[in-house]
């Protein structure tokens, strides 16, 4: 009888990159998948043995220094690209990436955020905007959609009390420092190869000097949503997408 | 002998931390520290180092922090109100263990306080952990040039050996006086490899994470607190200095740091001369604190006056070491000859004072 093992192929599987531990990723979290996509790009850029990560507070630092096999720190709230900056001033053949929620940079961090594009330094940051707190339970975040009831905006978000939905790769790529700057998701097979391809594009802008990459990745919160985890993939497509156009704003062959 | 040079304290804090092997250094403005900044920015290029201005002292400390990790020397410098905007930070690089050195060149305060005026009013803040959670920063006060200068060196050693943020406190008076420094380079010893710090993990194979992990179990946050309990422990048994000046044979013990430690010195001398029997005791470590050195003197002498130029910070700890055994008086900013812009206390200030206790 012929062994049918040696038919089969192995398509896919855990990047290497991944460490066995645990995420701390809620069932139809999406972060898991980003973890993914970093994984998978680092390795075939050959720029994991350089790497440094830097992962802010929320969910975004319950995965990514755990799950993910380069150097790492934990992050104070907002401060990634502060702490980025020293490291990639002192060690420049790094690649130094920061992972931030849309709390973190976006709220607390934005000027820290803002004030290294201003100095027109040479990183990456990878911002998850799952548009609300999910680690503190689901409250209004930054991105929160307008109407969209969170913890604290039990209403629903309203332009007089709470402002509008903040737009970070558009903010970004009106900096001169900025090399590139795009909105991506990983909701669907064909936007994770999207995604993949942006934060490639990114991280080789910060190896080749040019500049400042900013890849954002719109994702879900099933319990901060109170969706189904199947239920997000439309939410993302019908309004998350509506606020938050998919695309690249910016991309710069040189920074002058 | 080496090179002797006139320079402004502040210039010797620069100096001091490029001789102790400093080549980063992350700062922003403010008056009366201006000056650490502006020499880095022109000195450190030339040695192959990085000067970074941050948008803000909390920009700053993160930049040490991330540069910290690297496992580099690296520093910051600010004064009294960009320290608060430190003190999240301060309490993340002894949380974290990262070694870096952070000055303090105190103006009066609170709030936005004067820059151009010096005082003492940060110990507290400095002393009992600026930020939240509860922690020790090891904290040095010269009081001239050239203790500047050697302090700054010290604490680079100290900061690498016990693994946290060293605070090194000066003042207005102290920042901006020219007086002789010798440029000497002091050797404190060898220190371990900094197995810990965050290269890429292609110069060693296998990954660093540098965050507390340990939290994540109970045993691990027990274990974690407790290391961090010893080691104060440890730096409270080794790491205590303080100058005594005719301390062994007095009445009266004066008690003070710092910019006031040069003024009470100046009062010892001036009170000897008439007969009066003063003696000075001057904590170099402001934190770990010379509880039991102290306490002795105090004894000895019978009367303690501290002569501090705040609202009374010092006199606090200088209490609690003596315990009630006997009293303990406090000169504090009042003492001023003029409490506006410029005022010092004067030593024949302190000598009032000394004649009003004397008289009771």
């Amino acid at each position: 009888m012929k062994d049918k093992s040696s038919d089969v192929k192995k398509v896919t599987g855990r990047p290497g990159l991944r460490l066995q531990s645990l995420g701390m990723y809620c069932p139809g979290c999406h972060y898991g998948i980003i973890t993914r996509v970093i994984c998978e790009v680092i390795e075939e850029l050959g720029v994991a043995g350089k790497a440094i990560g830097l992962a802010g507070v929320g969910c975004s630092f319950g995965g990514a220094p755990m799950t993910i096999d380069i150097d790492w720190t934990s992050c104070p709230h907002g401060r990634a690209p502060a702490m980025a900056t020293a490291i990639k001033r002192i060690y420049p053949d790094a690649m130094v990436l920061t992972v931030q929620g849309d709390g973190d940079l976006g709220a607390i961090g934005l000027g820290c955020f803002m004030n290294a594009l201003v100095r027109g330094e040479n990183l990456t940051t990878v911002f998850l905007n799952n548009a609300v707190y999910g680690t503190t339970g689901g409250q209004m975040a930054p991105t929160t959609l307008l109407g969209m009831k969170t913890t604290t905006t039990p209403l629903g978000r309203d332009i007089k009390t709470n402002g509008y939905p903040l737009h970070v790769p558009e903010l970004a790529a009106t900096m001169r420092g900025v090399a590139y700057a795009a909105r991506c998701t990983v909701h669907t097979p064909a936007n994770f190869q999207r995604a993949k391809k942006s934060l490639k594009t990114a991280i080789q802008k910060q190896m080749d000097g040019i500049g400042y990459g900013i890849v954002e990745f719109v994702s879900a919160c099933p319990p901060g949503w109170g969706l189904k985890p199947l239920e997000c993939l439309d939410y993302i497509s019908e309004r998350m997408l509506e606020e938050y156009p998919l695309g690249e704003f910016k991309n710069l062959d040189k920074t002058d | 002998m080496s090179e002797r040079i006139l320079v402004s304290g502040n210039n010797a804090v620069a100096r001091g931390a490029i001789q102790a092997g400093c080549k980063y250094f992350f700062g922003y403005p403010i008056t009366p520290q201006s000056e650490i900044p502006e020499y880095m920015s022109k000195e450190l290029p030339k040695i192959g180092g990085i000067y970074v201005q941050s948008e803000s002292e909390s920009g700053s400390i993160y930049m040490v922090y991330g540069g910290g990790l690297t496992g580099k020397r690296i520093m910051t410098s600010t004064s009294s109100p960009g320290l608060s905007l430190m003190a999240e930070g301060m309490s993340y690089l002894a949380e974290q263990e990262i070694p870096a050195v952070i000055v303090d060149v105190v103006r009066m305060g609170p709030g936005i306080g004067t820059g151009g005026q010096g005082a003492q009013t940060d110990y507290l803040q400095v002393t009992k952990g600026c930020g939240h959670g509860g922690y020790h920063a090891i904290v040095l006060a010269p009081a001239s040039g050239q203790e500047i200068f050697d302090l700054m060196q010290l604490a680079f050693f100290l900061a690498d050996k016990y693994r946290g943020p060293v605070m090194v406190i000066t003042d207005f008076i102290l920042g901006q006086t020219e007086e002789p420094i010798e440029l000497r380079t002091l050797d404190f010893g060898p220190l371990p490899e900094k197995e810990w710090a965050l290269t890429g993990k292609e110069k060693r194979g296998g990954n660093r994470v540098t965050h507390v992990a340990a939290f994540f179990t109970y045993q691990g946050i027990l274990n974690y607190h407790m290391k961090l309990i010893e080691k104060y422990a440890e730096i409270k048994r080794a790491e205590v200095r303080y100058e005594k000046y005719l301390a062994d044979d007095c009445d009266l013990l004066i008690v003070a740091y710092g910019s006031s430690a040069r003024i009470a010195r100046g009062a010892v001398d001036m009170g000897r001369a008439k007969g009066f029997k003063l003696g000075l005791f001057r904590p170099i470590t402001l934190w770990p604190f010379p509880v039991e050195a102290i306490a002795e003197g105090a004894s000895k002498a019978g009367r303690v006056l501290v002569v501090e130029d705040s609202q009374g910070q010092l006199v606090e700890d200088v209490e609690a070491s003596v315990k009630g055994r006997v009293p303990v008086h406090l000169l504090g900013m009042w003492g001023r000859h003029n409490v506006g812009g410029g005022g010092i206390i004067h030593p024949e200030r302190v000598i009032e004072e000394v004649e009003k206790l004397n008289e009771r």
